[in-house]
This record gives C-alpha cells, sequence and structure tokens, in this order.
C-alpha cells in the first residue's frame, strides 16, 4: 500500500516530535511515506463552526491532491484525522454539498471523487504492518515500564473506526505486546478540553487535571498520546495545574510513536526526545533490555 | 432582535427567522433529522465532561429545540463550551448528532452576532480563520498573539513564561508556514463563500413535520447572512 503523508500544522511546529518519531517508525518498519506536496490546514473544528461550506472546501482540497497521486492517506493529528474523515463522509451522504465543493476546486482547478482513505497512523501499524512483524523488529523490551495509554477523543469518535468508541485497546495490546505493563487507566477516552485550555482555562485545566490524577494515581511512568493537542494540554500545562490544585504531577508524556520507536531501536535524536518538556528518565529508559 | 412572547404552538417571528437557518443547517448533517427523535433521557448531559459549566444542558438544549425558544439556545454558554469530544453523539440512544448540532447553533449564533464582546471562543475561531486564509496552514505563534490581544493583554503576559519554554525545545516557530498555492486556495474559499450551505431536496421533506416550513423569505435573509442583531 502506498501511503500519503499529511502532518497537519501542529506536526510542522508544537509536535515536531510527533513528525520525527512517526517517520522514523514508519523507515524503521520498512513502510514508504510520501508527503502529500503543498497539504494546507485542515480547517480543524475552528473553521467548521464559522464557515462550514468554506471548511469542507479547504479540507477537500487536501482529499483532491491525495486523490491525484493515488494511495492512503495518513493523518497522525487526531483533528485532522477526524476532520478529513468527517469531511469524506459528509460528501457522501449529501449529493448537493459535494457539487458545492467540487464547483469550489474547479476555481482552484481540482476535483475531487470521493476515492480517499484517511487513516490513522494507529490504524496502519496495528493492522497493516501488525504487532507480530512489529514484535520481530523490535530491538529493546519495555521491561514492565507502567504505561497509560491516553486515546483522547477525536481518534476513536464519532463513527466507529478500526477501535472501539468507549474502551480502545489497540495501544494497550500493542505495548502490553512490547513488555510494558498497562496500567488502570479508566480515563482513556475522556476530553482533555481541547481549545478549552486557551479559551476557558478553568474548565480546561479541571478536565486536564482529571486524566493526569488518574495516571498519577496507578503509577504511570508515561503517559502516551496520539494527538498534539492532548500532548501540549497534558505536558505544557502541568506546572499550572500543579499550582492552581495544589497537586505534583510531573508525568512525562510521550506520544505513542515515540516509545514505539525506542522499542524499534531508534535513537534519541530519531525519536525527538529533545522536544519533550518532561522526558522519561534516563535510569527508567536504560532499565528496558537490548536486544530481546 | 428583539423577543417576542411565543403563543402557544406558534413561533414568533424572530424565532421562525432562527428555526428557518437552524433546519437549513440541520439538512447538511448526515442524519441530521433524527433530532424529532430525541426521547429527553439526558444521556448526553450525563456523559458531558463539561455539562457542569453549561447553563443549559445538552438534554436543555433538545427540549428548547421543540419548545420554540432557539434564541434562549443561542444566548446560552452551552454551544460555546462544548469541546467537541462527542461522547453525547456517540452515546445517544436515538443517534442525535448533538455535537454537529452544537456546531449548526454556534455558526447562527456567529452569524447573528449574539455574543458578548471580547468572547474568547469567538474570536480563537475568527483569527485561526484568518490565519489559515492568509497562510494556508496554521501559524501558532501568530494565532496565540492575536487571539490575546482580542481578549485582554494581561492573558498574553500569562502565557509568556509558557511560551518561553516551548520556545527554547524548538516548538514555537517564528515564522509562518506559507504553501504555495495560495493563490489556489484563495480561488478555492473566494468561490465557496460566495455560496449559502447547500440543501439536498430529498431530504428536505421534514421540514414540515417539526412544525415550520421555511419561507423563500427567510431562506433569502439566511443566505444574507449578516449581523442581525
Amino acid at each position: 500500500m502506498k501511503y500519503l503523508y499529511y502532518p497537519g500544522c501542529s506536526l510542522e511546529s508544537q509536535a515536531q516530535a510527533y513528525d520525527v518519531s512517526l517517520k522514523t517508525v514508519l523507515r524503521l518498519l520498512g513502510q514508504e511515506l510520501h508527503e502529500i506536496p503543498d497539504w494546507n490546514c485542515c480547517g480543524a473544528t475552528a473553521y467548521m463552526s464559522v464557515k462550514e461550506t468554506v471548511a469542507f472546501s479547504i479540507s477537500a482540497r487536501n482529499l483532491a491532491l491525495a486523490e491525484k497521486m493515488g494511495g492512503e492517506v495518513i493523518a497522525p493529528c487526531s483533528s485532522c484525522f477526524t476532520i478529513l474523515t468527517k469531511t469524506n463522509r459528509y460528501l457522501k451522504a449529501q449529493p448537493a454539498l459535494k457539487e458545492l465543493v467540487n464547483q469550489a476546486l474547479k476555481a482552484g482547478e481540482l476535483e475531487y471523487n470521493g476515492n480517499t482513505t484517511v487513516r490513522h497512523p494507529l490504524d496502519v501499524l496495528v493492522n497493516d504492518v501488525g504487532v507480530e512483524v512489529i514484535k520481530i523488529f523490535a530491538k529493546r523490551d519495555l521491561n514492565g515500564l507502567r504505561i497509560a495509554p491516553y486515546y483522547g477523543c477525536q481518534l476513536v469518535r464519532p463513527e466507529r473506526g478500526f477501535d472501539d468508541r468507549e474502551f480502545p485497546t489497540t495501544m494497550d495490546d500493542l505495548f502490553s505486546e512490547l513488555g510494558g505493563k498497562i496500567v488502570y487507566f479508566p480515563v482513556k477516552v475522556r476530553c482533555c478540553g481541547g481549545m478549552l485550555m486557551s479559551t476557558f482555562p478553568e474548565v480546561g485545566l479541571k478536565l486536564t487535571k482529571e486524566i493526569l490524577e488518574c495516571a498519577y494515581e496507578n503509577q504511570a511512568e508515561v503517559i502516551i498520546t496520539t494527538c498534539p493537542m492532548c500532548h501540549i494540554n497534558l505536558e505544557a500545562y502541568q506546572k499550572k495545574i500543579n499550582k492552581r490544585f495544589k497537586t505534583n504531577f510531573r508525568i512525562p508524556i510521550w506520544y505513542f510513536t515515540q516509545l514505539l520507536g525506542w522499542v524499534l531501536g531508534a535513537t534519541e535524536e530519531e525519536l525527538g526526545l529533545k522536544y519533550n518538556l518532561i522526558n522519561i528518565s534516563k535510569e527508567k529508559l536504560s532499565k528496558t533490555l537490548e536486544a530481546v | 432582535m428583539a423577543l417576542e412572547m411565543n403563543q402557544p404552538g406558534v413561533w414568533s417571528k424572530s424565532e421562525r427567522e432562527l428555526r428557518g437557518a437552524f433546519l437549513s443547517q440541520l439538512e447538511v448533517i448526515p442524519g441530521g433529522d433524527k433530532i424529532k427523535a430525541c426521547i429527553q433521557c439526558g444521556t448526553c448531559t450525563g456523559s458531558c465532561p463539561v455539562s457542569y459549566a453549561m447553563d443549559i444542558s445538552p438534554r436543555g438544549v433538545m427540549a428548547l429545540f421543540r419548545a420554540g425558544d432557539i434564541e434562549a439556545i443561542l444566548r446560552s454558554r452551552t454551544i460555546w463550551v462544548c469541546a467537541s469530544c462527542y461522547v453525547c453523539t456517540t452515546r445517544c440512544p436515538a443517534g442525535i448528532k448533538i455535537t454537529d448540532i452544537l456546531y449548526a447553533l454556534k455558526r447562527i449564533a456567529i452569524e447573528k452576532g449574539i455574543f458578548p464582546s471580547r468572547f474568547p471562543v469567538y474570536h480563537l475561531s475568527e483569527q485561526f480563520v484568518k490565519m489559515v486564509n492568509k497562510y494556508g496552514r496554521n501559524y501558532e505563534l501568530g494565532l496565540i498573539r492575536r487571539f490575546n490581544f482580542r481578549t485582554g493583554l494581561k492573558k498574553f503576559w500569562q502565557m509568556a513564561p509558557l511560551a518561553w519554554k516551548l520556545f527554547i525545545h524548538g516548538r514555537l516557530s517564528f515564522r509562518p508556514s506559507r504553501i504555495k498555492g495560495l493563490d489556489q486556495i484563495h480561488k478555492i474559499i473566494a468561490s465557496a463563500q460566495r455560496e449559502p450551505v447547500p440543501v439536498s431536496r430529498e431530504t428536505s421533506e421534514f421540514l414540515g413535520t417539526v412544525g415550520y416550513a421555511a419561507t423563500t423569505e427567510v431562506e433569502e435573509k439566511v443566505a444574507a447572512g449578516g449581523n442581525q442583531a
């Protein structure tokens, strides 16, 4: 399968760690990634709530570019993933909307027939590459590292995708196979607040605190995420949360691709660990056994 | 828009207008007509992680729509507090697309200008749209700067330590990333902007069953948009 890469705006700036580590993981597993040339912003939730038709049109521009290349789109950011999937779903259900979007695309000499499939890298890694193959490539064993896999909202909802919407287990299964200890983490699909952290901080801080608290109480040594928005809320706001709620959190937040890359034997540079504000301590990392 | 007293079973003029706008938005949502099937069970409100911060619960939104008081919904905090986590949509036993319905209401509130000035959610969305229109991609630093200037400078200084931390970790870019096809995307946006939200006529028969049929006049007004408050 030819994989087309749609990084999205966050992975270019704030979430470079995700970009670097995802590319490393796919390279180590022998998968080729072709970036969609000149992709644009998917529109995210913010655009959708202002101008609907325009939002669908700019989102469809990416899908049209991908359609020309042929292949499946990999969208690592949960928000991009959900918006691009939503665009596909809406255009399929509403012929009038599709016609209108195509009229707009035509002004830019593009056309979209609805043949682009959008997938999340977690889905591709587990269901296309497969856990068994990943295990063959594994150079390290997680050796009981206590992991809290956080899925967030827009990866598993609103429509049923590759995993359950209430109790997804893809990451749990993957990392327990690789030697990790998955902690009790019932908040794995609870909302982190998303943009509320900027718009209504009191609400955002409370939601994110509840997730960190659950990981803390269950002695997680790392929370792994699939979304740049969840990542920045959980990681960068820990200090503010500690101040606001008189807590004492200092939990490393990694992208799931960083942890997977570590198992596959990638170096710290190849995983973009320097971008993380809080990292897993060296002693804990050295506990992971070389060569299984 | 002055609030008029509703006669039982009769919508006021302002309500008719808002209803027309809302119903034509609903038609774009696949399965939007399921709003009729609400059984007022409260699963949405019970599941919502932010319902505690709302003045009207998601279930209340459905009830007010039925009772003919959309204006009350638009004036509430509810539509702005929604974090788009989609739990309500996932769990609703009647299959109502609650999150998408709240988006539709948000768009109407923006169109009619029903929200306090300096309102953070609106300004964030507005600035985000401007960034994307200008560069083709989001420019985080520019967004934070513009957003905070519009909602209060105090916040800007509160953000400074965090921005600094991200900067020293190489996560804050000082230069926006522009796409090459800016001209192309501007043409697409201009073309899409001209059109009102489309309505597939095959699905429009449910307009009558909820007690109101949009008149051409109302539809035209909706299409014209603008601040009518």
